[in-house]
């Protein structure tokens, strides 16, 4: 790959391979700015959400997914997490010179099927290609635009006293798929990241309960970060019981033979909802109708007392308190 | 999960908690004090705070947690050292995960990664070695720490880079034993012991007769425990035991693990590779006679201390830490003068704020959960 500079051949680039992958009638022209009409998204709702995020993910190949479908479905949760529709994308590649172009085309095509997938449309971008050293093979930023439907309000202070904890299946799958993917382990598993994108799961959850309080996707940092959030921004206290948690034994495993915490692993398909008492076996019956929440759970309750901490109740019947991470969770000598 | 499951099972937990209470309670009556036992390894510690063992038991008894996280005693004076070598353009530095963030005068590892310099995370000496084999333009040292239990490994690998002739790997060694730094604690004045809890990966190399003297002359019952959960509780009611049947023995929970003998492949390969050091600084404790181990001249071609030079300076530790009262029994983590105020774990000061396993550490997160509970307390009232 040697398309630096901004000249032919990065033109050749951009037209051989990026473009037809996306092709779409907003991306075609190659103008500089994509062209959206304000009445179609109207009809949708009457708020825009608007998000960003970028992938740097080594190694770009993993079981269950790569850099390519991270990016499409990240940004995707990221709006739906607000309820919004997802509609337009836009995708910044940084590539090291050296990148081998069958590369670069395989994560072009899996962006390409997931964002059909997902229904949305990749409608501007950017390359650059750097010297070698400059990056680490390719980092993707994915920027996001979704309508949010009139009277929807999902946000990170709602969580009330008496409020459900859920999550919509098990936890840790990505963090540690990554691990051994990256191969310095010398630990195997059939082990796939769960990757996937939630916004079919969510239009399911609202309608099951349209006042659905809090929703974030248990991204980097795990179960445990995003509840840390909420129960700092609504000013109350989080209880969880571990009995609940929805863990593969091999994730099980992998944590306990490394000494890392599965409550801090990554996802990259798992949502936390915080949902009104009343309406929570309904959401849950409508998320286990959902493949993306077939091992849906509610793993925990919000609570008037202990407000900005998170309490696990252990499998053993003691407590302890669940903190932010203070740095990356590292593992532990024995 | 398998072999982790059976050592997790509340309603075992449930009839082992109402023994010891039972026994605790019987033998605290005579005491001015509650029973006070001492986990002497970090992994014990992290189970007990993991689980909430301590809200399991009765206030007849205490935990005081030991000295055996090796992350928590490693003196500053040594990860400015390692520092020095990790800088060196040439070097690859390797170690454990949780080394990485233990503070120096001036930096930990993490920060000198971050300023530039080549450290990386392994789960293995052995590959570490691969990496040397894997970058011959390279020099690249492993950070070697820990007790008996990570000895083994460690030379081990400096056996098979001598006999595959690997020379661009070389060890830093702050390998440290336990029995002195256990003995120290059984002869300081102010001790406020009952009894121990034996580290359970370290007896599975050095076996359970190194601890003899322990009960025969310090008159200290002692059982060496697994990790679990179960294994806690379960040892913990075999000190009562002892006690209450005025017995003074080293007994052994962790048989599943632990032979009375030990390890002797492993053993011989600590004894090849290794000897002690005449003394030996630990942070929070000061320095103890013949408790470090060092490389022996024969295998001094993979020596790091000998083929890179490092600032060798002797740190003392922050005046107002007081981490040797607490390693002693002597007073609980939220008593010292800077417990929670200039020592946190966002930024230590003492040994035992340093790493999870550290017993301030553990009871700074315990901490706020008492708390939690009093607002929860007061909430309902």
């Amino acid at each position: 790959m040697a398309h630096g500079g901004g000249g032919r051949a990065m033109r050749d680039l951009i037209e051989r391979l990026i473009v037809p992958a996306f092709g779409n009638p907003l991306l075609a022209p190659l103008e500089d700015q994509a062209r959206i009409d304000l009445r179609g998204l109207a009809e949708i709702g009457d708020r825009l959400a608007f998000t960003t995020d970028s992938y740097v993910v080594a190694p770009l190949f993993f079981p269950g997914g790569d850099i390519g479908t991270l990016a499409i479905c990240g940004t995707v949760n990221d709006l739906a997490m607000s309820g919004a529709v997802p509609l337009f994308l836009s995708c910044g590649l940084i590539i090291e010179e050296g990148l081998p172009t069958a590369d670069l085309e395989r994560v072009l095509a899996s962006m390409s099927a997931q964002a059909r997938q997902c229904g949305v449309s990749v409608v501007t971008g950017d390359t650059k290609v750097v010297n070698r050293g400059a990056a680490d093979k390719m980092f993707i930023n994915t920027a996001g635009i979704g309508v949010i439907a009139a009277g929807m309000d999902i946000s990170a202070k709602r969580a009330r006293p008496g409020d459900a904890i859920i999550v919509n299946g098990t936890l840790g799958d990505h963090g540690v798929a990554i691990l051994v993917a990256r191969n310095e382990l010398d630990l195997h598993t059939d082990l796939a990241s769960d990757c996937q994108p939630l916004h079919g799961l969510v239009q399911a959850m609202l309608a099951a309960c349209p006042d659905i309080h809090c929703l974030r996707d248990a991204t980097r940092g795990g179960l445990a970060t995003v509840l840390n959030e909420f129960a700092l921004s609504s000013k109350v206290g989080m209880r969880l019981h571990e009995r609940a948690l929805p863990t593969k034994p091999e994730v099980r495993g992998a944590c306990e033979m490394l000494g890392l915490d599965v409550l801090y692993m990554a996802n990259e398909g798992k949502l936390v909802a915080i949902v009104p008492r009343a309406d929570a076996d309904a959401v849950l019956a409508a998320m286990r109708a959902h493949p993306a929440g077939a091992d849906a759970a509610i793993v925990g309750e919000v609570l008037a007392e202990a407000a900005g901490h998170v309490i696990l109740d252990t499998l053993f019947g003691g407590e302890r308190v669940v903190d932010m991470l203070v740095g990356e969770q590292l593992p532990r000598i024995c | 999960m398998k072999y982790a499951d059976e050592f997790r099972d509340p309603a075992l937990a449930k009839s082992l908690v109402a023994a010891i209470t039972e026994l605790a309670d019987t033998l605290a009556a005579n005491m001015p004090r509650p029973l006070q036992v001492m986990e002497v390894c970090g992994g014990h510690t992290h189970t007990i705070f993991r689980y909430g063992l301590k809200d399991l038991l009765p206030p007849s008894i205490e935990f005081v947690h030991g000295p055996g996280c090796p992350v928590c005693v490693l003196p500053m004076g040594r990860v400015d050292d390692c520092v020095a070598i990790a800088e060196h353009p040439q070097v690859i530095m390797t170690t454990f995960g949780d080394a990485m963030r233990v503070p120096g005068s001036k930096k930990s590892l993490l920060q000198a990664k971050a300023d530039g310099a080549d450290v990386r995370t392994v789960y293995s000496p052995l590959d570490a070695l691969k990496l040397a084999q894997k970058h011959p333009d390279k020099e690249v040292v492993f950070f070697g720490l820990g007790f008996e239990t990570t000895m083994p490994s460690t030379a081990l690998t400096v056996l098979q880079a001598e006999a595959t002739g690997v020379r661009n790997f070389s060890l830093f060694c702050n390998h440290i034993t336990i029995i002195p730094t256990v003995k120290a604690i059984l002869d300081s004045p102010d001790l406020q012991i009952d009894g121990f809890l034996g580290p359970g990966h370290v007896s599975m190399v050095i076996g359970t007769r190194p601890y003899d003297f322990i009960a025969q002359r310090y008159g200290k019952p002692l059982v060496v425990a697994g990790f679990e959960p179960l294994d806690i509780l379960q040892s913990l009611w075999m000190v009562l035991r002892q006690m209450h049947e005025g017995r003074c023995e080293v007994e052994n929970q962790y048989r599943r693990i632990v032979p009375i003998e030990g390890n002797s492949p492993a053993l011989d390969a600590i004894t090849r590779v290794f000897e002690l050091r005449e003394f030996f600084e630990w942070r929070g404790l000061g320095s103890i006679d013949h408790s470090g181990i060092r490389m022996r001249e024969a295998y001094s071609g993979f020596d790091a201390e000998r083929r890179f030079s490092v600032p060798n300076l002797k740190i003392a530790d922050p005046k107002s830490c007081q981490c040797g009262e607490v390693l002693k029994g002597v007073i609980k983590p939220q008593q010292c003068k800077v417990f929670g105020t200039l020592c946190t774990p966002e930024t230590p000061l003492g040994a035992l704020m340093v790493s999870s396993e550290g017993a301030c550490a553990a009871y700074h997160q315990y901490s706020r959960i008492a708390f939690v509970k009093r607002d929860a307390a007061a909430a309902v009232s």
